[in-house]
């Protein structure tokens, strides 16, 4: 029956290709209700969410809290910025703290890997993680994927590869999770230092040349080159990666095939893609944005139908 | 568990006819009335009577949506198996028209007030109609009555009312089944 495998989303790697696809098809209804003229549903009147961002965010963050109003769930919002945490008080406490005003769901972004699957084994509450350290961002994924099946048909059988600075990005695991979950052939591509070494313990094939693997994909996922995360120089400046790395219509335009450009944002024009590369025709950049409302109303739907009183 | 057939394919057939007469002595040309039928058993019905009416009744431009409720339930996470949910297929306003909402059975009437709110969606309506194939009195939790009816049944609680289309089940019928 139309239930979620897992009681919280705290990964791709913890889901099934069934939960996916559920969660797809909810999103397609989700999708037709954010596009109507009143673009809201009651079905959450009685639920409360607490947006727990630990870490900066600006378009996850708005785009769970649209989804979450969408459904009605009354929001509270959170950043550490502001928080108790710069005082000392540990995550448990700064969470059953807001747990005991009654919260039945969490959204939790955090710079520390496992954050998420920690957090659920100590509280009682359904965990939705936005993104933990350089690990998982799993509702970033399904929404990619979700784009993918949207302009292509389907994604069981497409070739897609994610360029860029793989080491350091949440985005680039959750996507390959998912994409080889349902039946898509995954490649990376970017600069040697910026690959994790274990990647081929994934499945996944490395490609250094730019070019070449974009011959091969039917996709191009371009993630930004993360330089908050870098504590080193991983490659020697800016211009040299935008000269290996960087998609630009040149490129795009001697492939002799179309291929679809996506990008989970924020873009740094002129470095890892183009300004016409982003606007494109065949570049689903703010389709993503919009996917990622109706992504987010499915997961937090279906988990809410979990919940008890 | 033994059930009792109450209406056949004939009876339907006849029942449908004497819906869409009575819609169109209230409703005319339909220029200012759409059908809207509830997902997922409400839609075989008002496919039926859209079909019906623009074939045997010549009625032009007849626009039909399909609604699902599953949102607007007031049941969500109260009842044991999860609900999925259908498509809503409504591609016009309904501000200022006649809408004629359509089901096969109207039991406890939460349905129909879970789609009087889904409804607020799509515009506000000049009015609001209720036509049911079949109507369950004696069952009512809200105060909705039908405005066309197929057949009144007095079915007990544990009773239940199957409607079968030949879309679905290769047969128009309606059955009482006792437990």
């Amino acid at each position: 029956m139309a239930e979620l495998s897992v009681e919280h989303l705290l990964g791709i790697k913890y889901l099934k290709e069934n939960d996916i696809d559920l969660i797809f098809r909810t999103a397609d209804h989700f999708k037709e209700v954010i596009n109507r003229p009143i673009k809201k549903v009651p079905s959450l009147r009685d639920i409360t969410i607490a947006n727990l961002f630990f870490e900066n965010s600006t378009r996850t963050k708005l785009s769970f809290e649209l989804a979450e109003k969408r459904l009605s769930a009354d929001v509270i919002n959170f950043s550490a910025g502001q928080s108790s945490v710069k005082k000392g008080e540990t995550l448990i406490d700064t969470v059953n703290n807001i747990l005991a005003m009654k919260v039945d769901i969490v959204v939790m972004r955090h710079a520390s890997v496992g954050a998420g699957v920690f957090l659920s084994r100590h509280v009682d509450a359904k965990i939705i993680n936005a993104g933990d350290g350089t690990h998982e961002h799993p509702t970033q994924a399904l929404l990619d994927s979700y784009s993918i099946r949207e302009k292509l048909g389907n994604v069981k059988g497409k070739k897609i590869v994610i360029v860029g600075d793989i080491l350091h990005s949440r985005v680039a695991l959750s996507n390959i999770f998912a994409l080889q979950l349902q039946g898509a052939q995954v490649k990376v591509c970017g600069p040697t230092t910026l690959i994790p070494k274990y990647i081929s313990s994934l499945g996944v094939e490395v490609e250094s040349n730019l070019k070449k693997a974009l011959e091969w994909c039917d996709v191009a996922n371009v993630l930004r080159v993360q330089h908050e995360r870098m504590d080193i120089k991983y490659f020697p400046s800016t211009r040299e990666y935008t000269q290996l790395f960087g998609i630009n219509q040149d490129i795009l335009n001697n492939l002799g095939k179309k291929i679809v450009i996506m990008h989970p944002g924020p873009i740094n024009r002129g470095v890892e893609i183009t300004s016409e590369v982003a606007d494109c025709n065949e570049s689903v950049i703010l389709n993503q944005v919009e996917n990622g409302v109706a992504v987010r109303m499915a997961v937090i739907y279906l988990l809410a139908q979990q919940v008890k009183r | 568990m033994s059930k009792k057939n109450l209406l056949n394919s004939k009876d339907i057939e006849i029942i449908l006819h004497r819906l869409a007469c009575q819609l169109i002595e209230n409703h005319n040309d339909f220029s200012n009335t759409v059908l809207i039928g509830l997902q997922p058993r409400g839609s075989y019905l008002a496919n039926r009577l859209a079909e019906l009416l623009k074939t045997s009744y010549h009625i032009k431009d007849l626009e039909l949506g399909l609604l699902d409720i599953t949102f607007y339930r007031d049941d969500f996470r109260r009842r044991d198996a999860p609900l999925e949910a259908a498509s809503t297929e409504i591609d016009f306003l309904i501000e200022d028209k006649n809408v004629v909402i359509i089901d096969d059975v109207l039991y406890s009437g939460r349905s129909v007030r879970a789609a009087l709110t889904a409804m607020q969606s799509y515009g506000r309506p000049e009015s609001i109609e209720l036509l049911v194939l079949i109507d369950r009195r004696f069952s009512r939790h809200l105060p909705i009555q039908p405005d066309y009816r197929g057949r009144q049944v007095d079915a007990i609680n544990e009773e239940k009312v199957l409607v079968t289309w030949t879309e679905t089940h290769k047969k128009d019928a309606v059955y009482i089944e006792f437990k």
